[in-house]
């Protein structure tokens, strides 16, 4: 089974963030595979240990993502493309094509993705692939099972369990549960530095300016206000819920 | 005169010669493979070992081995085995790396570091083909454990006055050994020792003794006060027959392994201490962040912000040391063809065994600093079991006394300079001679336009300190100097001060001159080159005081003046400095 699994690189998840000149400063920052996505990695690779197969990783970033793809490769996946051509970045439409571009001169029966980025936490670049390549998706598994050709993948719905059947090629994304990934061992991470990595450019994608132009637009980038003390309120039951009603509406004013 | 780039530095040259900064390993200059390989470490401390903690300090020994086999699958136990017996043949950053990282999970790291290293490094480097064949593939992978065995109840230090019999068997096939090892880690469950016996009660030797030999057997655990996550017993030979052929080594050469087994658990206890200060600052940042008292945080408070301050540039100044005595085995190494000989890679380790010395007195001293400024800041909860700062003040203390207590390894640092001296490997007293004709004249003064130049300019001047002193006391006491162990003290006192101002400063003109932000280094190598300068100045003091009287001593105090004049720098401003920057990432920086 030829399994691709979409990767991004992300701000660890310990790491505070600050905004300065309006963007999240990256400075002396430890960058980590998203989280999701190595549930993503470490599903594929399982399911490349029980059919046999390949892992390729696909991905777009600046040239530090390589950090994160040598832990993939280090792993167990076979090998990586990396996007780091500048004019390829842009938003989730952006990177739905450019990735579609990616896919579509490889063989694959299964893409893998996580089902969020922690840092833009969109949620939607997978799910758009699915359509660009015109396959099915189940997302936000935390069980997958294939036999064959036959795909069922579990799903968490807001807390539901739901099951869902399809057939290869098909694309899912992992949830939190879906499996415990490894840690790199170290013969895998000697073995990580011979494995093929290559970078592919706009060029090489042969992609219009259309495809390439973003649809969204960042107005603003600020960190949440910090979180106030909360207030409890006191005395008789019915002055409670008034002064409750009164606070949401006239003073907080998040009920209107 | 400067080593050029590429060049080999000789073990100890760094008394008398400068060293150009592109000539020393960095941290900043771990590949992208060793920074995986820490990770993988860190991620098996924090995900493996943390969470179990509290059942590893009531010495769950199943629980321990199980998780030593699970480093093994990830490869944390193979990196000092070569690649031909199943192991990675990792470079010495690597695998210093891996025990730096090991000792943030407690003293599991006692466990891992006594089955890594002197436990298996013993068969790596002296054992037979068939030796290495048949024990290092099952250690690589952790499924046998391994402890090391030379320290007896009636001789520590004195390791050749081990007490412990070899007798070769009537039909020549076994040696029959008795006797009664002391404090030996990883006893509860190793299955291979490393014994030293003496055959005939005269010839000092190693032997690879299994568990399962009949006649071994184990006493009860040791109460001890700190490392409690690790097994101690003694272990008894009672007529315990070992094969011929798991003789290690040579017959009476014995010594030859132990020493350099020694040399290696020291580099690599100062590594692990490097780690260890590193933990016990964070979690006292981060308490100090936390803590208010006068409705403030107490890392708001100067006197707090200090400690932080002093306790970053111990473990910054410590981690610089011992990733360039690292980075100097690497290359001796490297230049050796990265051989798996293991006889050759001990002698390049030996090649460093002062500043092996150097880097272990400097930094099991550094992180008892530290855990003790820990407990400090901590004030009441760190004297409470519930934090870890109690059990790092704890653990911190043994690491004065193993692997060579920090007075016998002072004694070790001049006494190698002055062997390597006499066999023509160091320029000793040729630069000695020349320092004489020196302080006749001017002595140079600090390249200020250049950075860090008043720092290079102490240095300069501290190492003629130390041949100056040096000298006179050689030329004073010549062959009886090793009587004067407080003499002896102070030298390598100096010596060290000088290693590790050395080592700190190549760091950061490294970092700058790789156009990388070194403001923080350069703060930290401006407060301590002068703090260490300072107490250069008082040991070289002490000696002349201890040596001269009168006239001669008042002319050689003068010549010491001439050599220590410097300017102070504001070290209040620069600890704030380093201190805000530490706790706002609440953790170690470099």
């Amino acid at each position: 089974m030829d399994i691709l699994v979409l990767l991004k690189q992300t701000f660890d998840t310990e790491e505070r963030i600050t905004v300065e000149n309006g963007k999240v400063k990256e400075d002396g920052v430890r960058f980590v595979i998203n989280p999701y996505d190595e549930y993503a990695v470490e599903e594929a690779i399982r399911l490349k240990e029980e059919h046999d197969g390949t892992v390729t990783i696909l991905s777009i970033g600046p040239s530090r993502t390589e950090e994160a793809i040598r832990t993939a490769l280090a792993m167990g996946a076979d090998e990586a493309v990396l996007a780091d051509d500048e004019s390829l970045f842009g938003d989730e439409y952006t990177a739905a094509k450019v990735l579609a571009a990616m896919v579509k001169v490889r063989n694959y029966d299964l893409i893998i993705g996580g089902n969020q980025a922690v840092d833009d936490g969109s949620g939607q670049v997978a799910v758009r692939l699915a359509e660009e390549l015109g396959i099915p998706h189940i997302s936000t598994l935390t069980k997958l099972e294939i036999n064959g050709t036959e795909v069922v993948g579990h799903r968490d719905a807001e807390g539901d369990v739901e099951v869902v059947t399809a057939t290869l090629p098909v694309l899912v994304t992992a949830q939190q549960g879906l499996n415990e990934p490894r840690y790199p061992s170290l013969i895998g991470i000697r073995k990580a530095g011979k494995k093929p990595l290559t970078h592919v450019t706009a060029a090489d994608l042969r992609l219009s300016p259309e495809d390439l132009t973003a649809r969204t637009e960042i107005v603003e980038t600020y960190l949440p206000k910090p979180k106030e003390a909360g207030r409890i309120l006191q005395g008789e039951m019915n002055d409670q819920v008034k002064e409750l009603v009164h606070s949401l509406t006239n003073v907080e004013k998040v009920v209107g | 005169m400067t080593t050029e780039q590429g060049q080999l530095t000789k073990g100890g040259a760094f008394l008398i010669e400068a060293t150009s900064p592109e000539n020393v390993f960095t941290p900043e200059d771990f590949t992208q493979e060793h920074l995986m390989i820490a990770d993988t470490t860190r991620a098996f401390v924090e995900g493996e070992i943390l969470p179990n903690s509290e059942t590893l300090e009531h010495q769950d020994w199943d629980l321990t081995v199980k998780l030593l086999r699970k480093a093994g699958e990830l490869g944390l136990l193979a990196a000092d085995v070569p690649e031909d017996y199943d192991g990675l043949g990792a470079d010495k950053v690597s695998s210093a790396l891996i025990t730096e990282y090991i000792t943030r999970g407690g003293s599991f790291a006692l466990s891992h570091g006594a089955h890594v290293g002197i436990g298996s490094l013993p068969i790596v480097f002296f054992g037979t083909e068939e030796q290495k064949k048949k024990y290092l593939p099952n250690l690589a992978s952790g499924e046998k454990i391994a402890a090391y065995a030379l320290t007896e109840p009636g001789s520590g230090s004195d390791a050749l006055g081990a007490k412990t019999v070899a007798k070769l068997s009537d039909d020549g096939k076994y040696y029959v050994l008795n006797g009664t090892k002391q404090f030996i880690t990883n006893s509860a469950f190793a299955d291979v020792f490393v014994v030293y016996a003496k055959i005939d009660g005269e010839k000092f030797s190693a032997f690879i003794v299994e568990r399962g030999f009949e006649g071994v057997s184990t006493g009860p655990e040791e109460k001890k006060m700190g490392i409690k996550a690790s097994s101690t017993r003694q272990l008894i030979l009672d007529n315990v027959k070992v094969p011929v052929e798991n003789l290690l080594g040579e017959a009476g050469r014995g010594h030859v392994i132990a020493f350099n087994i020694l040399n290696i658990g020291r580099y690599k206890l100062a590594v692990g201490c490097v780690g260890g200060m590193k933990a016990a600052l964070e979690t006292s940042v981060k308490y100090a962040k936390e803590r208010k008292q006068f409705k403030t945080s107490i890392s708001n408070f100067p006197l707090i912000q200090q400690k932080i301050a002093d306790m970053n540039i111990r473990a910054f100044v410590a981690e610089s040391m011992s990733y360039r005595s690292t980075g100097d085995i690497d290359k001796q190494l490297e230049q050796l063809g990265n051989t798996s000989d293991g006889r050759v890679v001990a002698k390049a380790i030996e090649e460093y065994a002062l500043e092996c010395s150097v880097n272990k007195v400097f930094a099991s001293e550094g992180l008892d600093f530290v855990v003790d400024e820990g407990v400090q800041i901590h004030g009441g909860v760190g004297f409470i079991q519930e934090y870890p700062i109690e059990r790092m003040y704890r653990d911190s203390r043994i690491n004065r006394i193993f692997e060579g207590t920090n007075e016998i390894n002072r004694l070790i640092i001049p006494d190698t300079l002055v062997r390597k001296a006499m066999k023509g490997e160091l320029p000793l007293l040729q630069a000695a001679a020349g320092l004489q004709s020196e302080l006749m004249g001017m002595l140079p003064m600090a390249d200020e336009t250049e950075v860090l130049g008043a720092e290079s300019h102490l240095l300069e001047m501290a190492k003629k300190v130390f041949l100056f002193v040096g000298g006179s006391a050689v030329q004073k006491y010549m062959a009886s100097l090793k009587e004067e162990q407080e003499i002896l003290a102070n030298l390598a006192d100096i010596a060290i001060e000088i290693y590790a101002m050395e080592s700190s400063l190549l760091r950061a003109k490294k970092a700058a001159a790789a156009g990388k932000n070194a403001d923080l280094k350069i703060a930290m190598v401006q407060v301590y080159s002068r703090e260490a300068f300072a107490r250069i100045e008082g040991y070289a003091r002490e000696v002349l005081a201890a040596m001269e009287e009168g006239d001669t001593l008042r002319t050689q105090l003068s010549v010491l003046r001439k050599l220590t004049r410097f300017q102070p720098v504001n070290a209040k401003a620069l600890k704030r400095q380093i201190a805000a920057a530490v706790i706002d990432a609440e953790k170690y920086l470099a």
